[in-house]
């Protein structure tokens, strides 16, 4: 199978409201193979969110072909696709998303609970220590700030062990400083244990350093090069 | 980390909200411990009213049987009079195993109860009482010393109000009539503690009803002749026979109008409790439905969203019931004394008895409440679709 996690061919995504239909993913072809570095850029509204949300399984396609992990998604249960994505993917968003109620920890532990895997308490902990969060493993997250919620998000992302990262603008809310760590974290986690790590940015600095810059216009890829200019 | 552990913190997040709803069920399970405490202490109260009356069968003079059924148990026999002759004829009956003949006067006394007021009981007995009665003890001094002498055995509780000890006198105050304790009954829990014993022909006498009586109590050798003596006595005039079944129902009766109004207010608490539980929890269902899209992004299925919230509202309810089983223990006193002032005749004892079976049966009421309040708002959080929900309000 030639380590592809991902196979996308003619995918669509169609939102139909009353008065229109947006295409917000249109016969789009993409692979993705173990170990990449891919930066989704492109206007606003040009579809990577949806793109990204389809991806990781979280969203469904209107049609076309989705193997994620050499399973036709479009044919998985919800259970199975639930088990999926909990074996495999981790997200990050823009907004951190923690929940509000519970600390540090407990976030990181969350995906555990539900994954039915044994709580270790100690990975949970290193992996907070390593994304230097030593001090706040008890901390809530509004005692934090936005560049330790998202070190916080990352950790809950990548406790279970998943083989692809996706991450929704995962700079977007942050200053510069906290931006550019946060990116370096996940470029390290590629190069160094070898993380599949998808992105979307409007940051055409951080889009640059990527190992492959898909972009994308109306829900189409125009250009998928490094070599391309971003339009 | 448990999911027990989750669903606590959020019942945290809005305080006074999670503490009102729990209030609710609360107020919920102390008003239905404490009707099902009553209803089981009243049945029991009033049973053991009547047990200690010693007879089965009164025969009273002819009137409205609620209103007997009620006065003999307050007193021994309606306010009405029947010859005495109807007791010497009948008190040979074989079918009889004891009988005892009683005159009950009712005197108002104006200093009773701070100046308020309030009836005194005189009842006229003889040496037949206590062999209907044979559980009734003597706390100090002894029987009346003649069938016709000015003397009185007091209930303790009399004894106690007016300090009364044998060898004291107690007044008749409307006839300025003086007589002498010889005799005092120990507790019995009915209302003979608050009676004022004579002799039967004494009371005939000093109350001016001669050769009258308001009732007699009969205990028959086997219960079930008790048609065939009631047939007997049908042909008498004047009299009517009332059996203590037949009282027992009667209250009960009386009761159970009371009992439609009291559980409709208890209906009505569990409804606004469960309507109160099922709004908060949808509430904060939606307000969280981002955070629910999280969870779900982060690998939780259906089922897991599904019992993070089907346990909110079970901890609500589980608190809830809790807090409203020691509320109703602690309000038990209060509930007791309402319902003392309130009743048409309240027997001696407990009124309201809060067993551990009730207590724990209230609490797993309360428990499958929350589990099926919570139904609807895990079912509408479960199916939430993650994209949509995280996405919602950006
Ligand atoms: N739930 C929805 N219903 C209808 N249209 C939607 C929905 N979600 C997204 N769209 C539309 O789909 C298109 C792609 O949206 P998407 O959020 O993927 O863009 P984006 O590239 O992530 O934009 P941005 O850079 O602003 O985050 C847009 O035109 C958007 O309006
Ligand atoms: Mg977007």
């Amino acid at each position: 199978m030639d380590n592809i996690l991902i196979k996308a061919e003619k995918i669509n995504k169609i939102y139909r409201l009353p008065a229109e239909e947006i295409k917000a993913v249109q016969d789009l072809d993409l692979q993705i193979r173990s170990g990449e570095f891919i930066a989704i850029m492109g206007p606003s509204g040009s579809g990577k969110t949806t793109l990204l949300d389809i991806l990781g399984c979280l969203d469904s396609i209107s049609n076309g072909r989705l193997e994620v992990l050499g399973k036709d998604v479009s044919r998985l249960k919800e259970h199975s696709l639930v088990a999926l994505r909990r074996k495999n993917i981790g997200f990050v968003f823009q907004d951190f998303l923690l929940i509000p109620t519970l600390t540090a920890l407990e976030n990181v532990e969350l995906p555990l609970l539900f994954s039915r895997m044994p709580c270790e308490r100690e990975r949970s902990i290193s992996l907070l220590k390593k994304l230097g969060l030593a001090q706040r493993i008890n901390h809530l997250p509004k005692e934090m700030s936005g560049g330790e919620r998202q070190r916080v998000a990352i950790a809950r992302a990548l406790v279970t062990n998943p083989k692809i990262l996706f991450a929704d603008e995962p700079t977007g809310n942050l200053d510069t400083k906290s931006g550019e760590q946060i990116f370096r974290i996940l470029k390290e986690l590629n190069q160094k244990e070898n993380l599949t790590v998808v992105l979307t940015t409007h940051n055409s600095k951080f889009g640059s350093q990527a190992k492959r810059i898909v972009y994308l216009k109306d829900g189409r890829i125009v250009c998928r090069e490094d070599s391309c200019l971003y339009a | 980390m448990k999911i027990i552990s989750v669903a606590f913190k959020n019942l945290q997040r809005k305080k006074i909200r999670s503490f009102l709803t729990i209030g609710g069920v609360t107020i919920a399970v102390a008003v239905l411990v404490s009707l099902m405490g009553f209803d089981a202490g009243y049945q029991r109260a009033l049973t053991g009213d009547i047990d200690k009356m010693g007879y089965q069968v009164l025969v009273t003079a002819k009137g409205c049987p609620y209103e007997a059924a009620t006065m003999m148990l307050k007193g021994g026999g309606g306010m009405r009079y029947m010859e005495q002759a109807v007791y010497d004829k009948i008190v040979k009956d074989p079918r009889i195993d004891k009988i005892t003949p009683q005159l009950v006067v009712a005197q108002f006394d104006k200093n009773r109860q701070n100046g308020l007021g309030g009836f005194v009981l005189y009842m006229g007995i003889d040496d037949s009482y206590l062999k209907l009665k044979p559980w009734v003890k003597f706390k100090s001094g002894g029987w009346f010393s003649g069938a016709d002498s000015d003397e009185a055995v007091i209930g303790c509780e009399t004894a106690d109000r007016e300090k009364r000890v044998p060898g004291n006198q107690v007044f008749i105050p409307k006839l300025n009539k003086a007589l002498k304790v010889v005799g005092i009954f120990e507790r019995t829990g009915t209302q003979d503690d608050g009676t004022v014993f004579l002799p039967l022909r004494s009371a005939q006498r000093i109350f001016d009803f001669p050769y009258k009586l308001t009732g007699i109590g009969i205990k028959l050798k086997d219960i079930s002749s008790l048609l065939s003596f009631e047939e007997a006595l049908y042909n008498e005039p004047g009299i009517q026979v009332i059996s203590m079944a037949q009282v027992k129902g009667t209250i009960f009766n009386l009761i159970s109008s009371a009992k439609v109004m009291t559980n409709s207010i208890a209906i009505i608490a569990i409804l606004i409790a469960v309507i109160g539980v099922v709004n908060t929890i949808l509430m904060s269902v939606f307000e969280r439905t981002k955070e629910i899209g999280v969870m779900k992004a982060v690998g939780a299925s259906r089922l897991d969203i599904f019992r993070i919230i089907w346990l909110e509202t079970t901890l609500i309810c589980v608190m809830g019931g809790f807090f409203g089983d020691i509320f109703a223990i602690l309000g038990a006193q209060a509930v007791e004394y309402i319902l003392r002032h309130i009743l048409p005749y309240a027997p001696g004892g407990k009124l309201v008895l809060i067993t551990p079976e009730l207590l724990v049966g209230s609490f797993i009421g309360a428990i499958i409440m929350g589990l099926i309040a919570g139904v609807y708002p895990a079912f509408r959080a479960s199916s939430m679709r993650p994209v949509e929900a995280i996405r919602l309000g950006d």
